[in-house]
């Protein structure tokens, strides 16, 4: 079992006390971030790269997942005790989670929430240590055209998976995308695009995109809906979390299927906020209580937690071992790689085994010390939502502010995330689809690179994208989910 | 919170949700023009190297164009309820315009002075403005923030944020 034992090696590289250390720290920022309105996974992760900078690569990559996972685990306070969700993915726990703790079972909500939170991450994560050093194997005999499919699959599950106008989410997608080839052409060296400005040579740096639309989008949004924070207060004391997990094995059946649907779902880039919808629906049609879903069930809160962190830890799969994430943080995370000069994809698998193991075995840490630190620090994390919004609406916009200014060192880019703001805030109002926006603006590039490599290499042939078994499948399997939305209205007349 | 945040009594819609659609659709595709045309005139062909560097936007841009076309189709045809409702309202978007506003403001004073003397002062107005705090209060909070920003990012980390074009605060303290 070669990963076994690169995975213990991990376990020593990972376990230094000072990576443990940053390891809680990244899990406490991470929970703040998750419950504060305005600051989520994504932007949270963009706004503290910098504050990585001076650390060495594996210690970096650990603090920052851990924000993640902590990021992860906050958005299910807020959702449970105040019906707020915090994070798009946990919009689906209010349902049950909120009335169960009106009936003053906050505590037993918690608990539940917080352990099939770790559940789905756990089992995502040993996905991940297996599955991923097979698909890297796998994926060093790409060549350009198949990288190129698995980049037309990624963004075609977009529209066959997205719930609003597919006009509106190709839109989103493509304006990301013509966003990305903005400035320097990677294979020319000629500037295009940038209409004179030597500002916009530099192009758009998605960093930018993703503090301005999930930061300042939020922010507006919370402020237009005059968010009114009343909330049920919980303590957890020990005795509720024993008699809440003697209560688990019982759902074992339901964890299951989120765990499947959860894992599914992030890796190819449905992502957490579908997968949770998905496995809560699941779950009311499967469950014998179904009919009583939405009035406390505790089943209603371990679905859609389940699968949000089996998708949110999912995500990373793609992005280590194929270098193309699959959730808007997992790109962050991915950029953050970047700025240390590690390529991920395939042969980070070869070349950096330790920061690989590394990293996966961090998560496995990474989201014990959550789970404690959840478990133990509630009351204190929903104290921070009691702050009024007139305290934290300009805090949060001042570190917005600093986040997009040290990504270039550039005023200018600050200009822009208050621009990208406004623009996030009407898209959300319109359901036009942000997260396809964000990943197209990153992986622009390298989908474009690709692309041209390819058509150069069979001089213009676009048959190259069906040339064998393996690309044509991807490709084909790439066009089923384009199509998918015209299917389902044939089908529905 | 604060009772200003209500809705406030003579709230208007501003703008129905359809107009909104109708312009977000007509700039994006004005946009996609703009950009597929510049493409274009980059060359959007084929060179001895392999494609030129209008290519890939010139059909990327060209999808953008024909999604917003249908979504702007799409929008003017609409005759659903929900289209007719509300994208804002006056007291919702003067909520908005007070937190956008003097955030633009903000940015202006980080460009003219720092993110330092910006911060703290946009703290300190914003909670005594929307929040009612006391000057007192408000301003021992904005410094608090800006002190522990710089320590975080100058001292610890070693990060140096924008200075200020006009003038530096910090070189009154010699800093």
């Amino acid at each position: 079992m070669e990963e076994i034992n690169a995975l213990f090696h991990g376990f020593s590289v990972a376990l230094s006390p000072f990576n443990l250390m940053l390891m809680f720290i990244g899990v406490i920022l991470g929970v703040i971030i998750g419950v504060l309105p305005g600051l989520g996974g994504a932007n949270g992760i963009a706004i503290l790269l910098p504050l990585t900078f001076t650390m060495p690569p594996t210690s970096a990559i650990i603090m920052l997942s851990c924000i993640y996972w902590g990021a992860l685990f906050g958005g299910a306070i807020t959702s449970i005790l105040f019906n707020i969700p915090g994070e798009p993915w946990s919009v689906a726990t209010t349902f049950d989670g909120y009335p169960m703790a009106q009936q003053g079972r906050a505590g037993e909500a918690l608990t539940a929430a917080f352990t099939s939170s770790f559940i789905g991450a756990f089992v995502a994560v040993v996905m991940i240590t297996f599955l991923a050093p097979l698909i890297a194997k796998l994926a060093l005999k790409f060549g350009s055209p198949e990288f190129f499919s698995v980049y037309f699959l990624t963004f075609c599950s977009f529209i066959g998976m997205g719930k609003g106008s597919p006009w509106k989410t190709l839109a989103a997608m493509m304006l990301g995308f013509a966003l990305a080839c903005v400035g320097m052409d990677n294979m020319t060296g000629q500037q295009r695009l940038n209409f004179g400005s030597m500002e916009l040579v530099r192009g758009f740096d998605f960093l930018i995109a993703v503090i301005g639309l999930f930061g300042i989008g939020e922010i507006l949004i919370s402020m237009e809906e005059g968010l009114a924070f009343s909330g049920s207060s919980a303590r957890i004391d020990p005795k509720i979390v024993i008699e809440t997990w003697k209560k688990l094995p019982k759902y074992w059946m339901t964890s299951m299927r989120s765990c499947l649907v959860g894992c599914w779902m992030g890796i190819t880039p449905g992502g957490a906020t579908p997968a949770s919808f998905m496995s809560y629906g699941i779950a009311k049609r499967m469950s014998p209580n179904g009919a009583k879903f939405g009035t406390g069930q505790i089943e209603g809160v371990i679905a859609p937690e389940t699968a949000a962190h089996a998708a949110g830890t999912s995500a990373l799969l793609p992005m280590l071992s194929l270098g193309i994430p699959g959730s808007p943080t997992a790109a962050v995370l991915l950029g953050g790689l970047l700025i240390w000069g590690l390529q991920p994809g395939p042969l980070l698998f070869v070349e950096k085994k330790d920061f690989v193991w590394g990293l996966i075995a961090s998560m496995y840490l990474g989201n014990i010390a959550g789970l404690i630190i959840v478990l133990t620090c509630v009351p204190l994390f929903a104290a921070i939502l009691r702050i009024p919004f007139s305290i934290i609406a300009p805090v949060i916009i001042v570190i917005c502010a600093i986040g997009a200014y040290t990504v270039h060192n550039a005023i200018f880019e600050v200009w822009l995330m208050l621009a990208f703001g406004v623009v996030g805030y009407v898209f959300k109002k319109l359901d036009y689809p942000m997260a396809p926006m964000v990943l197209a603006l990153v992986l622009g590039k390298g989908a474009e690179d690709s692309f041209r490599n390819a058509i150069k290499g069979s001089q213009g042939d676009f048959s190259v994208f069906f040339a064998n078994g393996l690309v044509g499948s991807i490709m084909t399997l790439g066009l089923v989910m384009l199509l998918w939305p015209l299917v389902n209205k044939l089908r529905g007349k | 919170m604060n009772s200003e945040q209500k809705p406030e009594a003579g709230d208007r819609p501003v703008v129905s949700n359809r107009t909104m659609e109708i312009v977000v659709a007509g700039l994006l595709l004005l946009l996609g023009l703009t950009f597929g045309i510049a493409s274009y005139n980059l060359g959007a062909g084929w060179s001895e190297d392999g494609p030129q560097s209008g290519y890939f936007p010139f059909y990327i841009n060209l999808m953008i164009v024909i999604a917003s076309a249908v979504t702007l189709m799409q929008a003017i045809r609409s005759k659903t309820p929900r289209p007719r409702e509300a994208f804002v309202s006056t007291g919702q978007l003067r909520q908005i315009m007070a937190v956008l506003i003097p955030a633009a403001v903000y940015v202006l004073g980080v460009q003219l002075f720092g993110i330092y003397l910006a911060s703290a002062v946009y703290i300190t107005v914003f909670m005594v403005w929307l929040g009612k705090y006391s000057w007192g209060k408000s301003l021992a909070l904005g410094v608090t923030i800006s002190v522990a920003v710089y320590f975080m990012f100058e001292i610890w980390f070693k990060v140096s944020l924008h200075k200020g074009s006009w003038f530096d605060p910090l070189s009154l303290f010699g800093l």
